[in-house]
């Protein structure tokens, strides 16, 4: 399981105005993209200092594929990280604090304790 | 020696700067009233006439990452940029800049490390929005020089309550022992109950009002010991996913002192979240 790595996608993404919008109208893409060329990436290094074991679990995967929030907060991704990035690509579509409440409906399942979150 | 002449806690919400500028239909409601409470606020800040303000708040993923994360960091630098894209995507927050306090951070950290917390520090450090929101709330002129400082309140693992205690009383005594001619007031950002990215987000109230009625006492009358006796980051998922932000006010209550009772202390309840504005005045008042 790689929550940092999951974090890492989430993080990367939302911090960039043409990803945003990348990741919004093509997932998939943008996912597979992302892990062969992003994901061992090293922050603020140059590629050739790339780490080289990172890589996502299958439904790691499939749940950013799909923009399948719930799935992302049960597999203990950085709930904050997941709530700004998907505001800013899917609040657009909504009535004012739509997307937010529509949000909270959807992890309505979930009971404490909330999946772990420590990386 | 600086004088400590204010002591300022205060929940941040990225929404009231857009609520208080908008106008005409887009003017939300409960802005007039928030308007109405953050000015009677500021007020309190503007009494103690500072010259320097420490700012403790808590980076959101901005500048700070999973690779490489301080639990306590300092900013010492000349001046800081502040907000992010994202921040002004979300929360239409503007970009901002301000003025350092560099010697006062110099002091902070190598007394800091003498007195037993090993804080980090950084050079160039862009501000987010926990820190923003108190100026444009307390200072909206932004005129004063700043020591920013960060917590994790984040990004687990993280300290212990009690460390947040104990660095707003090292805080505090840092700030009284520094020598310079000038009148520090420090100021807090965090939160009560809340959640971010779970079930119990944006409902119409916090998502514990118990939670917020108890922390609002524990804050106001400076209950350190029964808060540090009830409060353990456990306990703290309860009332929300995202109420470890709470430490920051508990880091407040530190720098306020034990028993210390807030001079001003008034409260918001909105939509998502309360509101909750304290402030003490150490020494016995405005001088």
């Amino acid at each position: 399981m790689s929550k940092y790595l999951l974090n890492k996608f989430l993080f990367t993404v939302d911090r960039d105005p043409e990803l945003v919008e990348r990741y919004r109208e093509d997932p998939r893409g943008t996912v597979e993209w992302w892990e062969a060329e992003h994901a061992n990436r090293l922050l603020n290094c140059h590629g050739g200092e790339a780490s080289t074991w990172l890589r996502f679990e299958d439904a790691e995967r499939e749940a950013l594929a799909a923009h399948d929030y719930p799935k992302l907060f049960e597999l203990g991704a950085h709930p904050f990280l997941t709530l700004t990035l998907f505001i800013a690509m899917f609040e657009r579509d909504h009535e004012p604090l739509g997307f937010q409440t529509e949000y909270a409906r959807r992890l309505a399942h979930m009971t404490l304790p909330y999946p772990d979150i420590a990386t | 020696m600086a004088q400590l002449v204010a002591v300022i806690a205060s929940t941040h919400h990225p929404f009231y700067y857009r609520a208080s500028t908008a106008t005409g239909e887009d003017r939300p409601p409960f802005a007039d009233e928030w308007v109405r409470k953050v000015e009677a606020f500021r007020e309190t800040l503007t009494k103690a006439r500072p010259d320097v303000l420490v700012m403790v708040g808590s980076d959101h993923f901005h500048q700070l990452w999973l690779d490489n994360m301080p639990q306590f960091l300092v900013g010492k630098a000349p001046f800081y940029d502040a907000n992010w894209y994202n921040e002004e995507r979300e929360f239409g927050l503007p970009r901002m800049f301000f003025t350092g306090q560099e010697d006062l951070s110099a002091y902070i950290l190598r007394e800091g490390l003498d007195a037993g917390f090993d804080l980090a520090f950084s050079n160039e450090l862009r501000i987010d929005h926990s820190i923003t929101c108190p100026i444009i709330t307390l200072r909206p002129q932004n005129d004063l020089p700043i020591v920013p400082i960060y917590t994790n309140i984040f990004a687990p693992p993280l300290p212990q309550p009690k460390r947040f205690v104990q660095l707003g009383r090292t805080i505090r005594e840092l700030v009284e022992s520094w020598p310079a001619d000038k009148r520090v007031a420090v100021i807090g950002t965090g939160h009560l109950s809340l959640e971010l990215g779970g079930p119990r987000q944006f409902g119409p109230h916090g998502p514990d009002p118990e939670f917020d009625r108890r922390a609002v006492e524990w804050i106001s009358s400076g209950d350190i010991e029964g808060c540090l006796s009830e409060v353990t980051l456990d306990s703290l998922h309860l009332p929300g996913n995202a109420t470890h932000g709470f430490m920051d006010f508990m880091l407040m209550m530190g720098v306020a002192g034990e028993g210390a009772k807030a001079d001003y202390a008034d409260t918001y309840d909105l939509f998502h979240t309360m509101e909750a504005y304290f402030t003490w005045y150490p020494n016995g008042g405005v001088a």
